[in-house]
């Protein structure tokens, strides 16, 4: 289906990996959970995926599997952002008071 | 070449947002940049292969965006944890969904196709029906039912595993209905590894289904072929593990004993005998608004103790108010805020800070442990566990070893409480026989009201307006 090798894909998931383990250190408490909600958006991004699934399909049922499949994948991106982005603008307000 | 840019910034913007989502300076800023990521990558991929299929894609973006839009703007902040649960849950499913898809495509499926979309369909089978229990269980739809207490439910498990391993193995060896089965077997492996956790550790489920969902991901990447999607599954199914071990030390449970060691305080056994015995209690003062009041009136040093029955009796409002009213009469007052307050860490804070209380003013449990001593009136509002002295004191206790908010060292304490209910849980709190403790019984909101009007009945809020 592509052109890319299984020694660049592991490559690619072990370098991935340790970029997660770096890029989260100590957190304070009030962020937990926030940061979880916000990693949750960033997972939806399996989207690609399911538009990948639409354009290579070669028959409507497995074009409407791929719509369902970028249903889920878009409820959980936009919705995930949006309620994030609720919780963290209570603390704005409150960071520039204080 | 265009979409190779589009994804390598897309990458890096995936980075910065989840390193500022750990700052509070930067969060929100660091959300927006994610976001913008996903858009990015989005963008790139459509670039490369076109719009084919294009009424489809819309299609999807108007239901599962839409829904999503409403629901992100709708929901009430008490219940995020059980939002983020479901949000979760539907990202395993599209997962799922996408490796059954994949395997219809044209073309013969080599080694690496094959495993990546078992692991994508099993990943995401076990995140969509876990993360779904624990939303139930989080709304209080489902209980833990008592046979999930019994050791025979690792018998299950394991059985259930070995016969999705068996569906894989046959599929392997050029039998692709193996998945229908396969499927099957791991939405109940989900359900039968989140049911026994008990609600109070879900935060922490939720967080380590969290990550599974982005190794779902990368297993999707995969199976399409997208270096982008399995660098994006990879960080966040890793980001995911070091927030469910963050999350575990602050509430001093091991991962292990979350997973596998059945719900807190149900490990005694007998599951209905047991909710007798913790509303049996001694000697319990209780006393009236009214009492409470004159404590107040008089008190130099005041700490709220806000717990999830605060938010759910909508009831952060009227602390705010009360708040004000002391400090208003020189009363110093602040809100000691436990880790994990709420229903997930965290979470206190975003329900406070939506009833606009000053954020300097939260005080985290380190830093008012030792304050106690000298507080004159501790008020505790909808929390019970996390006030639980026996955590410190008693070793026979199930919640022995969690640090708690030490209120017992202070003068005088009133436990806000609707009844002798025992705590999310399910353990009886030694608090509520101190001699300096008493309850005032009734709903947070009409309590702080009642509070309001009997200060205001005692002179407080003239003394404050003559004052200004």
């Amino acid at each position: 289906m592509s052109d890319f090798s299984l020694n660049e894909a592991l490559w690619v998931l072990l370098l991935g990996s340790l970029l997660g383990f770096e890029l989260i250190g100590k957190v304070p408490p009030t962020l937990h959970t926030p940061l979880m909600s916000g990693a949750n958006a960033i997972s939806g991004i399996t989207l690609l995926a399911a538009l990948a699934l639409i354009g290579q399909a070669p028959s409507p049922p497995l074009q409407a599997l791929g719509a369902v499949a970028l249903g889920f994948a878009l409820f959980n991106v936009i919705g995930g952002f949006l309620v994030t982005d609720r919780m963290l603008a209570m603390f704005r307000r409150r960071g520039g008071a204080a | 070449m265009n979409q190779l840019l589009l994804d390598l910034s897309a990458v890096l913007l995936l980075a910065l947002g989840l390193r500022g989502l750990a700052k509070l300076r930067t969060a929100r800023m660091a959300n927006g940049l994610a976001a913008l990521a996903i858009g990015l990558a989005v963008v790139g991929l459509l670039v490369s292969q076109g719009l084919a299929g294009w009424p489809w894609m819309l299609g999807g973006l108007a239901v599962g965006g839409g829904i999503g839009v409403v629901l992100a703007l709708r929901v009430p902040m008490t219940a995020m944890p059980e939002t983020v649960a479901l949000f979760n849950g539907c990202g395993g499913m599209a997962s799922l969904l996408v490796a059954l898809g994949a395997v219809g495509l044209p073309g013969p499926m080599g080694l690496l196709a094959t495993v990546s979309v078992l692991a994508s369909v099993l990943v995401g089978s076990i995140t969509f029906s876990g993360s779904l229990v624990a939303m139930a269980k989080l709304q209080e739809w489902l209980d833990t039912p008592a046979w999930t207490q019994r050791q025979a439910r690792h018998a299950v498990n394991i059985t259930l595993a070995l016969a999705c391993l068996a569906c894989c193995v046959v599929v392997v060896q050029g039998q692709p209905w193996g998945l229908a089965p396969l499927t099957v077997l791991a939405l109940l492996l989900g359900i039968g590894l989140t049911l026994p956790i008990g609600g109070a550790d879900m935060p922490v489920v939720i967080s380590l289904l969290n990550s599974y969902s982005g190794v779902a991901a990368a297993a999707a990447g995969f199976v399409v072929g997208s270096a982008l999607l399995i660098v994006a599954g990879a960080m966040v199914g890793a980001a995911g593990l070091i927030l469910t071990q963050v999350m575990c030390t602050a509430m001093n449970r091991s991962l292990t004993s979350v997973l596998f060691g059945g719900a807190l305080g149900a490990s005694a056994g007998a599951g209905s005998g047991e909710k007798k015995e913790a509303e049996s209690y001694g000697r319990i003062t209780s006393c009236s608004a009214e009492e409470c009041a004159m404590a107040l009136e008089q008190a130099e040093r005041v700490v709220f103790v806000p717990g999830y029955g605060l938010a759910v009796a909508q009831a952060q409002h009227s602390l705010r108010e009360l708040a004000r009213l002391l400090e208003g009469h020189g009363v110093e007052v602040s809100y000691a805020i436990h880790p994990v307050a709420g229903r997930m860490p965290g979470h206190m804070n975003v329900l406070l800070a939506e009833a606009d209380v000053p954020y300097d003013q939260l005080v985290e449990m380190d830093v008012i442990n030792p304050e106690f001593p000298r507080t004159d009136v501790v008020i505790v509002l909808g929390a019970n566990d996390v006030v639980n002295p026996q955590a410190k004191n008693d070793p026979s206790s199930p919640l022995f070893g969690m640090p708690v908010l030490e209120v017992d060292q202070a003068r005088s304490v009133y436990v806000v409480k609707r009844g002798l209910g025992a705590g999310y849980a399910g353990i009886k709190n030694g608090l509520f026989e101190l001699p300096q403790t008493a309850m005032v019984f009734g709903d947070a909101k009409a309590v702080l009201n009642g509070l309001i009007t009997e200060l205001r009945g005692l002179g407080v809020g003239k003394k404050a307006l003559a004052a200004v």
